[in-house]
């Protein structure tokens, strides 16, 4: 069994650098894509193709001024970007990248831990991630940090609740916890998607308020609260903050294509006459391709909705979504029974 | 009169504001995100404005007047005499000179029996009006289409004859501006300085 255990070290290590090198690139994608879509061309003066950009940004980041209030909670102070930070790449944890490699006589999957309840992990990990906002916020000992930590708080909280009720509906109709199971249940085209449009939409919809991206970018108030929670923050710290959005947004995407869009299975997969690696390793870049898609579409919507107001997003939040999960769930049990 | 202005437009996208009610679609605000997207997906592929700067320097008007040249003539004189026109016409005074007495030994030098010993242009003062040159009865100093380049401290934009003064085996071209109008303008008798 040393084998497995040498294996799945291996995996987690590969995991957390692929999270961290993919959000470096999503970076340089976002600002990229942010020049195209105002018919400019972006960063492409540090290497060919401005690649090495993110190595620029992190360098200037380490080289700024690291200043830290004189007021501050000094353990808090530093525990709240690193928390973050932490809890953005634990998520990975328990996404399947892949189906099962067969070497000789042992099975490697490609997830870190199969656990049973994959999807209840997933929120708990991401529901902690309110406590790096708020600590930074409450730490910072600054009035305009902790009102920017607390609306971020309840923005997060509020649209926790339409997320885990969207997925209810998944875990009815799959009768599962376990993200493995789930995305091994969309095999070929029968993927949630199709079942579950309007969960899907409300899903997108809070993966979006929940990794603070545009429309609902409420914690980077930069008019009201000059900068929300990360106010006092500078150098890394604030980096790790913002980086972590980065290595929330590639998690989402990637929970995301696994609940709604058949994470590893691509259609026709089986016509294709692969052996059984091969299709595994075809269906981790489907997989990929997948995730990239999603990454895509959150820098799509971010520059091209305009931000919303606070009323409006907490209205948006709890009388729009919420409902229309609850309609869901009410709509995927009727045809649940009747189907049985 | 009054209503006629009321018709004018700035541009032909202009929208009437109304504030009916939202039929059910459209409360809905997907169709109009996607629309939304879709334009913004357009933009994608459309043709960038950006001008790579270093590389490409975007294109100057014919006409435009940049930073001053003190030209020297067929034989490599300078043309000044140090009459002070230029720093008389000049509205911002960003000119001044001291003028010098020409050495029998430096006819190969000057082209007149005065020059200019010094000759100073303050380029932060200068608003590039052309008025020197206009003024100028020797077609000493002409605006060219260079660019004054940046610098850290105010001294560095006083330029003296060592920035001004082309050189012997560079000369700079100022034949660009010299449009039809502009030597017609200097031609004109009726202006003061040509008379």
């Amino acid at each position: 069994m040393d084998v497995i255990i040498l294996f799945k070290t291996a995996l987690i290590i590969v995991i957390l650098l692929l999270s961290l090198v993919i959000a470096m690139y999503a970076t340089l994608v976002e600002r990229k894509i942010a020049g195209f879509f105002q018919d400019r061309l972006g960063p492409n003066r540090a290497g060919i193709f401005g690649i090495l950009q993110p190595v620029a940004d992190g360098v200037k980041l380490f080289f700024k001024e690291e200043f830290m209030p004189a007021t501050a909670d000094k353990f808090l102070y530093v525990l709240g970007p690193s928390l973050t930070m932490l809890i953005a790449l634990l998520g990975s944890a328990v996404i399947p990248w892949g189906n099962t490699l067969v070497i000789g006589n042992n099975v490697f999957p490609l997830q870190v831990a199969d656990v049973n309840i994959g999807i209840l992990y997933v929120f708990a990990v991401t529901s902690i991630g309110v406590y790096g906002i708020m600590i930074g916020g409450w730490s910072s000992n600054n009035k305009y940090a902790l009102m920017g930590a607390v609306r971020s708080a309840s923005q997060m909280i509020s649209y926790e609740l339409a997320m885990g009720m969207s997925i209810i509906a998944i875990v009815m109709m799959s009768g599962t916890l376990s993200l493995k199971d789930i995305v091994a249940q969309q095999h070929g085209l029968h993927w949630n998607v199709w079942y579950q449009p309007i969960g899907f939409f409300v899903f997108v919809i809070s993966a979006f308020a929940e990794c603070n991206r545009t429309p609902f970018d409420l914690p980077e108030c930069d008019s009201e609260l000059i900068g929300g929670y990360h106010t006092e923050y500078s150098s890394m710290k604030l980096g790790f903050y913002l980086f972590s959005e980065y290595i929330n947004m590639f998690i989402s995407s990637a929970i995301i294509s696994s609940l709604y869009f058949g994470g590893y299975n691509f259609p026709f997969m089986h016509e294709l006459g692969l052996s059984h690696n091969w299709l595994t390793i075809a269906g981790t870049i489907a997989f990929f391709i997948k995730i990239s898609f999603f990454i895509f579409l959150f820098m799509w919507v971010r520059w091209t909705l305009p931000r919303f107001r606070y009323d409006q997003l907490m209205r948006f939040g709890w009388k729009v979504l919420l409902p229309w999960a609850i309609i869901n769930i009410v709509a995927t049990g009727i045809i649940e029974l009747v189907k049985h | 009169m009054n209503q006629d202005l009321n018709k004018i437009k700035l541009t032909d996208r202009s929208q009437v504001v109304s504030n009916k009610k939202m039929t059910l679609l459209e409360k809905f605000y997907l169709p109009a995100i996607f629309k939304g997207l879709y334009v913004t997906f357009t933009h994608l592929f459309r043709k960038k404005t950006t001008i790579q700067f270093p590389e490409v320097k975007r294109p100057v008007s014919s006409i435009y007047r940049g930073m001053h040249v003190l030209k020297r003539d067929e034989e490599g004189r300078e043309r000044c005499t140090a009459c002070g026109l230029c720093a008389l016409s000049c509205p911002a005074e960003a000119i001044t000179m001291v003028a010098k007495e020409r050495l029998e030994s430096e006819k190969h030098l000057y082209r007149e029996e005065k020059y200019a010993a010094v000759y100073e242009i303050n380029m932060l003062r200068c608003i590039y009006c052309g008025d020197c040159e206009t003024a100028c009865p020797k077609e000493a100093i002409f605006l060219t289409d260079r660019f004054v380049p940046s610098e850290e401290a105010r001294d560095n934009f006083i330029y003296g004859k060592d920035k001004l003064l082309e050189p012997i085996d560079a000369r700079i071209d100022v034949s660009k501006r010299q449009t039809p109008e502009v030597l017609a303008f200097k031609k004109d008798k009726t202006q003061l300085h040509n008379k």
